[in-house]
């Protein structure tokens, strides 16, 4: 059988249970007087149940899944002959190999010979076994459940209380799953950036002036003497996001100021959904357009008054990046001051300030905290956008301010680092690793100080 | 309208002018008339007018898109008066409040017809900056609404905005004087710097007060000023609109009778958006004219 079928089965008698559950509550409640007399609702019976046969049958069903591949496989090199059993470690994996693609008859890589034959077979005949044992043992459980249920709903049995304590856990469980997630790419992260760090002293790392990944493959290759400084990419991402907010935030913000305050209803109900749309473009599309229309007019411009402007250039990306960033900026800021209360504004018209001068002198001061809250979360998102600076600021990881200049920035240099074909023990590539932990930690730092901000200056309004 | 020239009587011209349109049919029936059957409510009980009005309200009807607020009311506003205004949930006591100033224009959906005027200028004409206009009718509001700035900043926004001082010097004074007479300076001398969102209930309420008067308004209006406060803090909202009416004139909603006994010297007794009644503080509570306002004040209904 299947798992797949398994799974349905037990969500069919899950459901099945439901129904029992509660027609047994109603039941009993009967004999004991009619449903008033039940602790909880009828309902709260059959969830009951249901968890009682779901959960447990559920949860072994996955244990034994993800541990039964590791199972077999031991069972199975524990009956090959001993001098396969002894070869070394990676010999070893790929005769596994070998034998699970046998199994599931793919193309195997080697000869096929009597030792593999036998083994596949063994194979075949532990998941026959594994697979029907689980299905007795997930069937078993699930029905013992539904009996349970039926033997403990009595009139004083507190269903609601088990339930709801049953999706508190659910609740927590959720929640879990969200942070060991961000807890485990951390660390994968962080013990890669440990192995980079075992090759280029941390110090050179952070406070080198060139970057210049590439390592010599052989002894005598010429130019290839890895220079890991990342002040280049810093200073790369750092002005690319300055361009991007110098443009974005006084746009985003007068842009919300209009739709929060002046705007009439009819202009607000067309003109917010087209500026969220811009925040729905695809940044490989803003890419498309940096690279292709505003990078020419950019370098045509700058060379009509002169200028030597690179065709790919942190202007360009800049700009793009900034625009990408309106509607990220003007609909938070939009939503925090139409959060200020109506009675600041009365109160500021009541004593004959004018429209202007209440927005300037109440409204926004009001709005602030969530204001600034809003410009570190676009900064973030400038420091994290990838694609377009890939199409339009180029890979030349260059220490210039000149905004004409081609430059870099730590994603995109992680992105060209791990599409080369360099092994993956190699400083080139670990390097990646390294700037992603940077990466992670300026981003988590404003988004900390961001929550800061807007939790700390909130004022209370009730 | 009597020809006693009290300090506050308005020019003679004005007077006239004013005399010209009050009587009309519509507003004030002549005594003795019978009263017409089918809108019997519009006519109101009592004396509208006052021997030197401040503002004059006229014929003033208000529509919140096609739902009629505020039918055909008038009313005068005289110097130096606490004029309440009672009656139940949605009577249009505030609407008619909010006339007065022009808070309504705020609302889009909201249409103001009828002549009100201050010192016998009409607020609604054209050539009225409405800006000015609030700067003379000051507003108190419900629920206090101290800005998020600091106690000082609060009182000296008005006197900034309007240019009322030459100096930080005079502004310092502007801000102590009205601190003075809201009676909230022996409180917060010390923490001026302090945010205005810090201070209680009552002295938000204080606060906003100051700062009405901080931009030396001819008229203060206020929305129900002690509703969100307690008991103590009311006793002090009252004893100060006791005195600021000594120089200026105000006129208060209110859903507490005994608040309108207390404070006011005329009472105006709103119900469904009409001006049923209006009179001497007294007179209304002790010999209401018209039954719907005894009803109300005798706790019979609403």
């Amino acid at each position: 059988m299947s798992s797949l079928t398994l799974i349905i089965i037990l969500l069919a008698f899950t459901a099945f249970a439901f129904h029992l559950g509660k027609r047994r509550s109603l039941g009993v409640a009967t004999r004991a007087g009619g449903v008033r007399k039940l602790h909880s609702l009828p309902s709260y019976y059959g969830t009951l149940t249901a968890l009682w046969c779901g959960v447990p049958a559920l949860i072994v069903l996955g244990l034994w899944l993800s541990f039964e591949t590791t199972i077999i496989t031991w069972l199975v090199v524990a009956e090959l002959p001993p001098e396969l059993r002894g070869l070394p470690e990676e010999e070893l994996g790929l005769l596994l190999n070998d034998i699970k693609n046998l199994v599931s008859g793919n193309v195997v890589a080697s000869e096929v010979d009597a030792t593999m034959e036998r083994a596949a077979e063994h194979y075949r005949k532990l998941q026959g076994i594994s697979s029907a044992a689980l299905a007795v043992v997930a069937i078993s459980l699930a029905t013992a459940g539904v009996g349970n249920g039926w033997r403990m709903i009595r009139p004083g049995l507190r269903a609601r209380n088990h339930v709801e304590r049953a999706v508190m856990a659910f609740l927590i469980i959720s929640s879990l799953v969200a942070i060991f997630t961000t807890i485990g790419i951390v660390l994968s992260v962080l013990f890669e950036a440990i192995r980079f760090f075992g090759h280029v002293p941390f110090t050179a790392f952070m406070f080198g002036l060139e970057w210049s990944p590439q390592t010599a493959i052989r002894e005598d290759q010429v130019g290839s003497s890895g220079a890991f400084g990342a002040v280049p990419l810093f200073a790369g991402t750092l002005l690319i996001s300055a361009i991007a907010m110098t443009i974005a935030a006084p746009i985003g913000l007068f842009a919300a100021v209009y739709l929060a305050e002046y705007a009439d209803a009819r202009v607000r109900a067309v003109a917010k959904p087209l500026l969220e749309i811009l925040a729905g473009i695809p940044t490989v599309v803003y890419g498309f357009f940096a690279a292709l229309t505003v990078a020419p007019v950019i370098r045509n411009a700058g060379e009509s008054m002169g200028l030597s402007v690179s065709s790919e250039s942190a202007l360009a990306a800049g700009f793009v990046m900034g625009l990408m960033l309106i509607p990220f900026i003007s609909s938070l800021s939009d939503d925090v001051i139409n959060a200020v209360p109506q009675s600041l504004r009365e109160g500021s018209y009541g004593l004959g300030a004018t429209k202007s001068e209440t927005i300037r002198q109440v409204i926004l001061p009001a709005a602030l905290p969530g204001i600034v809250g809003g410009l570190l979360l676009a900064i973030s998102r400038a420091i994290g956008e990838t694609m377009i600076v890939v199409m339009a600021a180029g890979l030349t990881a260059r220490l210039t301010a000149n905004p004409l200049d081609a430059v870099s920035t730590v994603t995109v240099q992680i992105v060209t680092l791990l599409v080369g074909d360099q092994e993956f023990d190699s400083p080139k590539t670990l390097a990646a690793f390294a700037l992603g932990l940077m990466l992670f930690v300026v981003t988590l730092f404003l988004n900390v100080i961001a929550l800061h901000v807007v939790r700390k200056y909130r004022e209370q309004y009730d | 309208m009597s020809a006693d020239a009290g300090p506050g009587a308005v020019p003679a011209a004005e007077r006239a002018a004013m005399e010209s349109f009050v009587p009309s049919p519509a507003t004030v029936k002549p005594a003795g008339a019978p009263p017409r059957s089918q809108d019997i409510a519009t006519e109101t009980a009592g004396d509208i007018t006052v021997d030197n009005p401040r503002m004059c309200a006229r014929g003033v009807d208000v529509f919140y898109a096609e739902k009629q607020a505020i039918v055909d009311v008038s009313l005068d506003i005289g110097q130096n008066e606490v004029l309440a205004m009672i009656g139940p949930s949605g009577c249009g006591k505030s609407t008619f409040l909010r006339c007065l100033n022009r808070m309504n224009d705020i609302i889009d959906v909201c249409r103001v017809t009828g002549r009100i005027e201050l010192d016998g200028e009409d607020i609604y004409d054209r050539n009225v900056d409405v800006v000015q206009l609030r700067a003379r009718v000051g507003m108190v509001f419900q629920k206090p609404n101290p800005f998020p700035k600091s106690i000082y900043d609060n009182v000296a926004y008005g006197p900034r905005i309007h240019g009322l001082a030459s100096g930080r010097a005079e502004l310092d004074d502007i801000v102590q004087s009205s601190l003075e007479r809201a009676g909230l300076w022996s409180e917060v001398k010390d923490r001026l710097g302090e945010s205005g969102t810090s201070l209680s209930g009552g002295q938000q309420q204080r606060l906003c007060i100051a700062r009405a008067i901080a931009v030396s308004p001819e008229v203060i209006l206020m929305d129900e000023p002690c509703s969100a406060l307690d008991p103590i803090a009311t006793a002090r909202i009252e004893e100060l609109i006791d005195e600021l009416r000594r120089n200026y004139t105000i006129a208060i909603v209110t859903h507490s009778m005994q608040q309108a006994a207390r404070v006011s010297q005329r009472t105006a007794y709103f119900h469904l958006g009409k001006l049923i009644e209006v009179g001497e503080t007294n007179q209304i509570f002790t010999n209401p004219r018209h039954n719907l306002t005894e009803d109300y004040i005798t706790g019979r209904f609403g």
